[in-house]
């Protein structure tokens, strides 16, 4: 089977080589059938991607270690759920999954975007296989996942204790999902510059597969903070590492994307400034790649160090200036059909916007980079850690939450003084008083405040926008408020979808909020000893280290200590949290022992159980408790988002009908039709 | 008669080692199972100052972490603990948070710190991110000023004191932004 796979990878790398070039050649000089056969070829490549996919699956799943990769990543104890996703536990792996997942978008993409976008096609087409054939080339010249050893051993290392939860495999799919599917739309965007079709048709399709791959990056981001909140044990889910880092730029600079492409859709304008944002997102997810498999920075989450960075590396640098050299040939033709009225207007509003959120991932990237950047001037090493972007992006993260309730309400083209009197008063007021309420309940932290001062503004804004909007469906259409409500988002999906996204970053920022008052508590506790915490909601909780117990699991040597928890005097449960020896079939240690956290999660507040160890052998262990604030929202806001952002994405509801009413012409018809009511 | 010898007693372990639980006095079947033995912790660990100056250090392992969140958490490093020693000795020396860290940075270098001490190239990184954006945004209000009053030029003049410049009352700029806010 690893045979075939592999002749699979080097039949799709000629495929998709010569597939590209007659995409590209085809189309330029106009010989259809050329054109036509790299769209052949885009499933013909998928079809030998799952066939290699298939062959490494079949190596995890029979054992074969031979294969250098299956005897890395699986052993066989593994559960089976874990040899499957040991598919992308592994650099050479997850670039096998990458091409396959980049294979079935590109082809994707052509059955669903050709009937409406037949004359971009071949050049979306010979795009998405150049990425193809790039990783394609990866795998086959630097990082073979089929590659063989020179003896069998009877049994495989075994996938790392950390990666054996149900997040990791979950997780880094989703990630990758939003880190690939951006080549849709970076091709899409490359086409409309190739062809010079550079009418509204392009943004359509680039809107579309950009939603869907910022939807599969905001899933991926928060699975990978549940995953570091329930498998690392550190009491967090945001370390600001390298890697987090580098999943953040892409999916900020697709929220700015996201946001002023509205602006190309109503009005015609900043049609430059959207084809750079795309062409940066697909910059910055390969950028996210380099930084994660090159081994550049250290992280704690990246790939063994290899050469494939250097790949990536070259990758990125020659995209950019083929991208950013074709994009400024095009310059004229890109040119804004209107301008800019008004500085009080939603359009401005959205540059500020879009602004804040290059920002953010401009700060984000700067501090990743900082530390080369200072070893190459001064020579000396230094760290960038935690407080250095807390101190610098907090800030401008509130900038960013102040505009979230600011877009919605100003108006169009000019917002009058009356207008902004209107909208403004009811947001506000909400978001002072919730200042004001949270001041005479004792809170003295100023930051937050401020942050749920400005959550409680955009809150306002949310309700007042759902109010007005049921309240006008119930006059209009004597509909009860209900059903005025559902429909109201249903006949509006983009609108009322964006609202709900809202809503979920609002509760994303109270819940990060809350972890300014985590109180954590080291303790050695014997059999029936206990210890106190005061959580910062007031409660009492009472820790009584009940003993610790050993037993053998599937692959592992359990060591599990047990505590029982009341809460205000009252039993709340027993909580276990293990220490875990990993072993292989013959029983010998494989990873050093890690450690299993045990989580109470609340509305209010989480207890996060931590057993360090056991003194001297014995029953005498030491824990952590740690009491983390508001956590349970971050989970939640990533629901709400998620369904926000499948609101605005599914089919129908007041989609692209807009677009042609974005022209000055459609303002006038407007306006006519307004005045002669 | 030679006095048959009695085997010595076992002496009783002090009564806080009586440890319920499995094995003899509570010990564990397989120890080494349980990762590292570790030491007792007492008050010193969970000290605000301890915890806020080890909160600002670098565990030197390659985790990334800082030194308290290290060494309470996977509790396999070796490092972080005995960096954990060296801030209590520093402390027993009668050194404050301030001096503890100089003493740490002294020893490691400037990359046993967090975040880089804003002083000399350091405040590039600090400041950089904020100014370029600060530039950014007078740049763009300024450009969108200019964009302002080039549109209020170019609109055809109206008279009347309910008249907009561009033909368009407010009641119908509202109406139009309502009817535009269906589309959204």
């Amino acid at each position: 089977m690893t045979l075939l796979g592999q002749f699979a990878l080097w039949i799709a790398l000629l495929i998709g080589t010569a597939g590209a070039i007659a995409g590209f050649s085809g189309k330029w000089q106009e010989r259809p059938a050329l054109a036509q056969a790299v769209i052949r070829s885009v499933y013909a490549v998928f079809i030998l991607m799952v066939v290699a996919s298939l062959a490494l699956w079949k190596g995890l799943i029979s054992h074969d270690f031979n294969i250098e990769y299956v005897a890395s990543y699986t052993s066989r104890n593994l559960p089976g759920y874990f040899i499957f996703s040991a598919f992308w536990a592994g650099q050479k792996g997850s670039l096998l999954f990458w091409a396959l997942v980049l294979s079935l978008f590109a082809s994707l993409a052509q059955w669903l975007s050709a009937p409406r976008f037949r004359p971009l096609m071949p050049y979306v087409a010979a795009v998405t296989m150049s990425v193809v054939v790039f990783f394609t080339a990866v795998m086959v010249f630097a990082a073979n996942p089929f590659a063989r050893l020179g003896f069998t051993p009877a049994d495989g290392r075994g996938l790392n204790p950390q990666l054996q939860n149900i997040g990791m495999v979950i997780h880094p799919p989703m990630l990758y999902l939003g880190y690939i599917s951006i080549t849709i739309p970076f091709a899409f965007a490359m086409a409309a510059l190739l062809s010079r079709q550079l009418d509204t048709a392009w943004i359509t399709a680039i809107r579309k597969w950009t939603l869907l791959s910022w939807l599969f990056l905001s899933v991926g981001i928060t699975l990978g903070m549940w995953w570091a909140y329930v498998e690392l044990g550190w009491g967090g889910y945001w370390a600001w590492d390298p890697v987090e880092n580098a999943s953040l730029l892409p999916w900020l600079c697709m929220s700015a994307f996201l946001h002023s492409v509205m602006i190309q859709e109503k009005r015609g304008m900043l049609k430059r400034w959207n084809m750079s944002l795309i062409v940066g997102s697909f910059l910055l997810s390969i950028f996210g790649t380099f930084i994660t498999r090159s081994g550049v920075i250290q992280s704690v989450h990246s790939f063994t160090q290899s050469n494939v960075g250097y790949f990536f590396l070259s990758f990125l640098v020659a995209t950019a200036i083929l991208s950013f050299t074709l994009l400024y040939t095009r310059w004229d033709r890109l040119a804004a059909e209107v301008e800019l009225e008004s500085m009080v207007s939603r359009e401005a509003a959205f540059l500020f916007n879009n602004l804040i959120f290059l920002g953010i991932a401009f700060s984000v990237l700067w501090g990743t980079l900082f530390p080369i950047l200072s070893e190459a001037v001064r020579g000396t090493k230094i760290t960038v850690g935690p407080p250095f972007f807390n101190k610098v992006n907090v800030p401008l993260g509130l900038l960013l939450l102040a505009l979230t309730g600011i877009g919605p309400l100003i108006a169009w083209r000019r917002a009058s003084t009356a207008n902004l009197k209107r909208q403004f008063t009811f947001p506000v007021g909400f978001g002072l008083l919730t200042a004001v309420v949270l001041a005479a309940a004792g809170m003295r932290d100023w930051y937050v405040m401020l942050a749920l001062g400005l959550a409680g503004f955009v809150v306002g804004t949310l309700l007042q926008e759902f109010v007005r909007g049921t309240s006008a469906r119930h006059r209009m259409y004597s509909e009860g408020y209900g059903q005025a409500f559902v429909r109201l988002i249903a006949k509006n999906r983009r609108r009322y979808g964006g609202y709900i996204v809202h809503l979920g970053m609002v509760i994303y920022f109270v819940a990060f909020s809350g972890m300014v008052f985590k109180r954590d508590r080291e303790a050695t506790l014997k059999p029936g000893q206990s210890v106190e915490i005061q959580s910062p909601f007031g409660h009492v909780y009472r820790f009584t280290h009940m003993g610790i117990s050993q037993y053998e699991a599937l692959n592992r040597h359990v060591t599990a200590a047990t505590v029982e928890v009341t809460r205000d005097g009252k039993k709340a449960g027993l909580m276990t949290s293990e220490k875990r020896q990993h072993v292989d079939s013959f029983g010998n240690p494989t990873f050093e022992p890690s450690t299993e956290v045990a989580i109470r999660s609340g509305l209010q507040e989480d207890v996060y159980i931590v057993f360090a160890g056991a003194v001297n052998g014995t029953e005498e262990a030491v824990y952590r408790f740690t009491i983390n604030p508001l956590v349970w929202w971050v989970w939640f806001g990533g629901v709400v988002l998620v369904i926000g952002g499948l609101i605005t994405m599914w089919p129908g509801g007041g989609g692209t009908a807009g677009i042609p009413k974005r022209s000055q012409a459609g303002y006038e018809a407007q306006l006519a039709g307004a005045a002669a009511e | 008669m030679k006095q048959q010898q009695q085997p010595a007693p076992v002496a009783a372990p002090p009564q806080e080692e009586q440890l319920p639980g499995g094995g003899v006095n509570g010990s564990l079947r397989e120890p080494e199972a349980a990762g590292r033995s570790l030491e007792r912790t007492g008050d010193r660990e969970n000290d605000p100052v301890v915890v806020g100056v080890e909160h600002r250090l670098r565990c030197t392992c390659g985790c990334g972490l800082d030194v308290y969140t290290c060494r309470t958490t996977d509790f396999v490093c070796t490092v972080s603990p005995r960096m954990h020693r060296e801030v209590l000795a520093l402390q027993d020396q009668g050194k404050g948070p301030q001096q503890i860290v100089d003493a740490f940075v002294a020893t490691y270098g400037e990359v046993v710190l967090m975040a880089p001490k804003p002083v000399g190239f350091n405040l590039a990184g600090y400041l950089v991110p904020g100014s370029l954006l600060l530039l950014a945004a007078g740049a763009l209000t300024f450009y969108l000023r200019r964009r302002e009053m080039v549109a209020a030029a170019e609109r055809p003049k109206t008279t009347g004191p309910s008249a907009r410049a561009d033909g368009a009352t407010q009641d119908e700029l509202d109406r139009l932004d309502r009817a535009l806010r269906e589309d959204d």
